[in-house]
């Protein structure tokens, strides 16, 4: 791993809407810079998408960034981000997908030129290489479209690129479903590390090709269905916290490739991000219970660069659009804390600590995200000499805080918890730092006819 | 207490001398309790470390074993010993009391006896309660809550064939075409994937009557299936079980 240190090393500093190292947009925004910015995140409602519906998806997406904008105009906002999260026939289409980019960006350019209204999008293509089982990660012929869609995409106005990409899932979903820890480091630490050095290296180069932002990568697919999975009392907690510490040495390689934040909202990994190597992030909580359940309301706001939901469907409210209902509350939740910053250090100390302390010892996948843990975690995330130490040691460290937690009694969990714990910790303690040395030790207990190593580049 | 057969059993003793012993209802009942324990603990074999507290003990596959040498008939093993510990682990898993890794060591203990058990099904020895087809439907690539749902099933006494992710309508024809009389489940997790639903279902129908259709995921409620023109519509894997064993009762 390339960070040694952390850029951010004290909980003081950890701290929304002030980045080590904030991002500049094309028309303004200063991500990170010494404000938060709402980041909206929406989709289309119950529909199907072929070719004869492809105007009705069109007029949605006008009809959402529209809408959305002028309600961000008559609050008063500082700035928006536009997160279009592809579905995947926008994708697998990317004639679809780029001209959905190109009617979002002309709505951002009107109101930009005519009200001064900044709006950058985010473009976050599907990773269709899962359509594939086993996945060919570097030789599918889905990576030309993926690839397409953020090349063209970014010409016709997705300034800020990102992805939720898949590699190692393979062997995580089912790592998931048994709460295998060590199966879980080889699907994030060895398989997910060396996809996302594949991924990045090509996407850091196209954006660098056209001055576009590298933004960052998320663990959705394995953090967050550890988290929506713990939620359905599916499986532990403490699991669900583990995974989500393991996930960081995976996405802070997108970092390591030239990425440069914001890092995408799903990724609750991002506080470790921030703390590691300084970018700033984009963050979800109670704003995205339009999409999924999260234990992590409001402690997932309190080291933001963007505040951000989860798709919303564009359907009809009372108040509105539903897209244009949560731009409401994410300007407000914004207000709140540009408020805060404006007012000084003692007031954004005070906000930060309500709303971390407001989750914290409800579960361990909070009390992982406090800012004091955030730092103690990630001193462990890079003091090893790899990924998968480092994995090991911070999910550890984790455990640490958990049980800590537990002993002093802040924190309480069920006996099928806690029960757990033991066999948690003596799975990672059993992983060796060598890299070579785990694939040897793992090859065997997994099942090679779900994943092809040479397509990892082993 | 569980029901037994007598009948007459051949033991094979170190110096094999060989006689013949009369199995009593008493005898086979502690072996089917102690299968029955096994698969709902998730005690594969006598190898498997977990559950801890069964070490070194002998698991659903050394069980099954015996009790089929123990003359048991195998279709008396399924509906006395593996249906109800999955039926347990089912009850326990819907009211929180276990996770899912426990939930699917009890798959795995039961799969370690349905290997012994696989010639009597073939043979027709066992009947299963019916062949269960599933898959995601085109388009979408979620299976988490498809496989559970699929093992659950499986763990109720049917057969089951995983059709897996972006599934057309065409393959669920298809193999419902090679399986008379299955009924189907369908999955989706996504707002423009349920749709797809709808063409699947109304093909189905069309193509193979009276075929019965199920349908979960997190976009769906009963609304849609009615209007999808499915049959049911389940939130979670223990609905999907308890309706097609009201099936199989009707």
């Amino acid at each position: 791993m390339k960070f040694k240190n952390l850029k951010i090393d004290t909980p003081e500093k950890l701290l929304f809407g002030v980045a080590p190292a904030p991002v500049i947009t094309r028309r303004g925004l200063v991500i990170g810079g010494g404000q938060v910015y709402a980041e909206l995140n929406f989709t289309l409602p119950v529909m199907g998408i072929n070719k004869s519906t492809y105007q009705e998806v069109y007029n949605h997406y006008q009809e959402i960034v529209e809408g959305a904008l002028e309600r961000a105009l008559h609050l008063e906002s500082r700035g928006v981000v536009l997160e279009f999260e592809t579905l995947l026939e926008m994708t697998k289409d990317p004639d679809l997908g780029v001209r959905i980019v190109e009617i979002m960006n002309e709505v951002c350019e009107h109101y930009y030129q005519r009200y001064g209204l900044i709006s950058e999008i985010r473009l976050t293509p599907n990773d269709l290489r899962e359509f594939e089982r086993p996945a060919f990660q570097r030789t599918s012929a889905y990576l030309e479209p993926m690839m397409e869609l953020f090349e063209r995409g970014m010409l016709a106005g997705g300034d800020l690129l990102s992805i939720e990409s898949t590699g190692g899932k393979e062997v995580s979903d089912e790592a998931l479903m048994m709460c295998d820890t060590k199966a879980m480091v080889f699907a994030l630490a060895v398989l997910g590390v060396r996809d996302m050095q594949f991924l990045w290296s090509r996407i850091c180069a196209l954006a660098g090709k056209y001055g576009k932002i590298a933004a960052g990568d998320t663990a959705c697919g394995f953090a967050n269905t550890a988290m929506v999975l713990a939620e359905k009392k599916y499986i532990p907690k403490v699991f669900a916290a583990i995974v989500r510490v393991i996930s960081v040495v995976r996405s802070v390689v997108a970092v390591e490739q030239g990425a440069v934040g914001p890092d995408k909202d799903c990724g609750y990994e991002g506080p470790f991000l921030k703390a590691i190597t300084g970018i700033p992030i984009s963050m979800e909580g109670k704003t995205a219970a339009c999409a999924h359940l999260s234990p992590l309301g409001n402690i997932a706001m309190a080291c933001a660069d963007l505040w951000s939901n989860e798709s919303v469907q564009n359907i009809k409210l009372l108040s509105g659009m539903a897209p244009v209902a949560y731009m409401e509350q994410l300007e407000y939740d914004v207000r709140l804390l540009n408020e805060a910053i404006r007012a000084g250090s003692g007031h954004t100390a005070i906000l930060q600590e309500l709303l971390v302390a407001s989750d914290m010892y409800t579960d361990p996948q909070a009390l992982i995200l406090a800012p004091e843990n955030v730092i103690r975690i990630s001193r462990e995330l890079v003091k090893g000499d790899t990924y998968v130490a480092n994995a090991r040691n911070g999910a550890l460290a984790a455990l640490n805080i958990i049980e800590e937690s537990l002993q002093t009694g802040q924190m309480k969990l069920s006996e099928m918890e806690t029960s757990q714990i033991p066999m948690f910790r003596e799975d990672l303690q059993s992983i060796p730092d060598d890299e070579s040395q785990f694939i040897e030790m793992m090859l065997p207990m997994l099942d090679e006819q779900k994943f092809i190593l040479s397509e990892y580049g082993l | 207490m569980l029901p037994g057969i007598l009948k007459p059993i051949i033991f094979t003793l170190e110096n094999q001398q060989l006689f013949i012993a009369d199995i009593n209802n008493e005898t086979m009942n502690v072996i089917l309790e102690k299968l029955l324990e096994a698969v709902e603990s998730g005690k594969i074999d006598q190898k498997s470390p977990y559950p801890p507290q069964l070490k070194g003990q002998d698991g659903a596959s050394e069980l099954t074993v015996q009790a089929l040498e123990a003359g048991i008939v195998p279709q008396l093993i399924l509906e006395d010993a593996l249906i109800p510990a999955m039926g347990n682990v089912g009850k326990k898993f819907s009211e929180n009391k276990i996770f899912v890794p426990q939930m699917l060591m009890s798959a795995r203990a039961m799969g370690a006896s349905m290997i012994h058990l696989k010639p009597y099904f073939s043979s027709g020895e066992i009947r299963t309660k019916g062949t269960f087809i599933i898959g995601t439907v085109k388009g979408d690539l979620h299976d988490i809550g498809k496989n559970l749902v699929a093992m659950m099933i499986e763990g109720s006494g049917w057969s089951v064939i995983d059709l897996g992710v972006d599934v057309a309508s065409d393959k669920f024809v298809a193999t419902l075409n090679e399986h008379k009389g299955a009924v189907v489940g369908l999955s989706a997790l996504l707002t423009t994937t349920m749709v797809n639903m709808e063409e699947i279902v109304s093909t189905i129908k069309e193509q193979v009557p009276n075929t019965t259709v199920l349908i979960g995921g997190a976009p769906v409620n009963t609304d849609f299936c009615k209007k999808i023109g499915a049959d049911f519509y389940s939130p979670d894997p223990q609905g999907a079980v308890e309706y097609l064993n009201k099936l199989v009762a009707a």
